[in-house]
């Protein structure tokens, strides 16, 4: 069942979107959620929405992969759907005990969704293009300047990459650990939910000790290998803009016009 | 009846994204009671996938899998009755270790299985017994053991359900010599005692080929070979079709008879061999 977690996960590819710099990448999902907290109505909508189909066309990545990603966060997009719909402001059109349902109301409530999915599809756009491993080097890069004021840029993306590496794998222990102890008897998924929760003990326990075990290891394996921080440390993947880049942030740039053009007018 | 039964079993991993892989494909298979199977395949020839299927870990896509007459894919209630029946022992069981002490980790199984105080006592007991896990070291954290330990007290924790399937992935892995011998020790006994049936799951040739008495080669999904062990063995240029081994004493024999010597082919082990080539400096006089 956890095999269905896509979160962080990577399809490796050779589209132009996998070629892009991961910085391009980076600032390109800043601006693209910049754009949609700008965008007020239908046509920005629209236009980012047209955006985000054409990358994902670009890089392979099927609508059905990108909603998958949506599964877990149905609740949040169900619930925010219901407080924007039932508490919106305006000339009612129904109302029944406390609520009421407005135009804008609904209005409101259909913008939020769209916006909190095209917000997270946008997201996994970048995971799922973007190896962990370019992600960090990308984010290092572009935090750079942050180390004038002390902050420990290298040691933090170098963190990033240990998490997000673990992810998997962290996963696919839950999975080998769920499965040992269903096979002594173990039940996850049956009972109330006091017994769910201590259910959850013979997973947790041997999950942690994994993981201690795990990063005792990666600090050894570290050490033996004379890692000793970001001081001095050369790259062997050189990161360097090209052509690809260029246009993604002048597409980046017009996309973000656009919507300011859009909102200005108030089509 | 076998008390094993697999129809044309099929599991696919990640249907439908890049990663799709098809694990098991097509496997026929039935298995009687009270026999010793060992189980052999390179790394991700499908071996693992398959035995989770035998007590509803995984359900497959295509065929079905019955135990005992019963199909764990039918219900959960029904899976969860064939996990008490069907023991399955995973690669490094050591790391599913959580309870405080040893005797409580061992009695994880049976009382899942809803036994008395007295039952329970009795399975931890008994299974302790099986693996040389000595009483003294029932109040001990399971995390405090040596590697050997640990491995012996997490195998104890599937035997003490008692199941008449007993199914182990690579129980020996990354132990010492005299820990691996030790462990299959442990296993004969079980299965002698018991008259469990067992299915192995092993890289080592010699061991497999010292206890089971049926083998099957996994290769890419599929069955490649199913026998005897002197069956199995005597495709030796097969199996190493398949990057397996054959045992050192098959090797031997194999590399004799290249040499001329009048030798069976299907020797498999060491005992056997030491037999057939006293015997025949017999016949050619001491040298």
């Amino acid at each position: 069942m956890l095999k269905n977690v896509t979160l962080g996960q990577y399809f490796p590819g050779a589209t132009p979107v996998h070629r892009l710099d991961p910085r391009t990448k980076l600032i390109f999902l800043t601006g693209y959620i910049v754009a949609l907290f700008l965008a007020k109505n239908w046509a920005s909508y629209a236009l980012i929405f047209f955006t985000l189909a054409a990358v994902s066309y670009t890089a392979h990545i099927k609508p059905k992969t990108l909603l998958s990603g949506l599964k877990p966060l149905l609740f949040i997009v169900v619930f925010t759907a219901l407080i924007n719909l039932l508490y919106g402001t305006g000339e009612p059109l129904y109302t029944f005990w406390i609520f009421r349902i407005t135009r804008q109301g609904i209005h409101n409530a259909i913008f939020m969704v769209l916006r909190i999915m095209m917000l997270v599809c946008g997201t996994f756009m970048l995971t799922y293009t973007t190896s962990p491993l370019s992600l960090t080097d990308g984010l290092e890069l572009l935090l750079n300047p942050l180390k004038k004021i002390r902050l420990p840029v290298h040691e933090l993306s170098m963190m990033m990459s240990i998490a997000l590496r673990f992810i998997p794998t962290l996963i696919e222990e839950t999975d080998k650990i769920m499965s040992a102890q269903k096979a002594r008897g173990a039940a996850f998924d049956t009972g109330k939910l006091t017994d769910r929760a201590r259910a959850l003990l013979p997973l947790l326990v041997p999950l942690f000790v994994g993981a201690f075990r795990r990063a005792d290891e990666l600090a050894t394996a570290m050490e033996c290998r004379c890692y000793h921080g970001g001081e001095g440390r050369t790259r062997m993947k050189q990161l360097r803009f090209s052509g690809i880049d260029f246009a993604a942030f002048s597409l980046c740039a017009l996309l973000i016009a656009a919507v300011c053009v859009l909102r200005a007018f108030g089509l | 009846m076998p008390i094993i039964k697999v129809e044309s079993l099929t599991h696919v991993y990640s249907r439908g994204t890049p990663f799709e892989k098809v694990a098991v494909d097509g496997i026929d298979l039935e298995i009687e009671k009270g026999e010793f199977v060992g189980i052999i395949g390179h790394t991700g020839s499908g071996k693992s996938t398959f035995i989770q299927h035998l007590n509803g870990l995984l359900a497959p896509h295509t065929g079905r899998v019955i135990i005992d007459g019963a199909d764990p894919a039918s219900s959960k209630e029904t899976a969860r009755d064939i996990r008490f029946k069907v023991g399955l022992v995973f690669q490094y069981p050591e790391y599913q270790l959580f309870e405080e002490t040893v005797y409580r980790d061992i009695a994880f199984g049976p009382r899942n299985m809803g036994l008395s105080e007295q039952e329970i006592d009795e399975h931890v007991r008994r299974a302790a017994y099986f693996v040389g896990v000595p009483e003294s070291l029932f109040e001990s954290s399971p995390l405090e053991l040596s590697g050997g330990q640990k491995r012996r007290v997490a195998i104890a924790g599937v035997m003490a359900m008692r199941p008449q399937v007993l199914i182990l992935d690579e129980p020996t892995a990354g132990l010492d010599p005299a820990g691996r011998e030790n462990i299959l020790e442990n296993i004969c006994n079980y299965h002698r005692t018991t008259g469990a049936t067992v299915l192995l799951v092993s890289h080592s040739m010699d061991d497999i080929a010292r206890i089971a008495s049926r083998l099957i080669v996994f290769s890419h999904g599929r069955v490649a070979l199913d026998g005897a062990p002197a069956d199995v063995f005597s495709h030796a240029a097969e199996l190493k079709d398949m990057g397996l081994a054959v045992p050192q004493a098959t090797e031997i024999a194999l590399a004799l008879k290249k040499r001329g010597v009048d030798i069976e082919e299907s020797i498999y082990t060491i005992n056997y061999l030491r037999k057939l080539l006293v015997s025949l400096r017999g016949e050619v006089g001491p040298c």
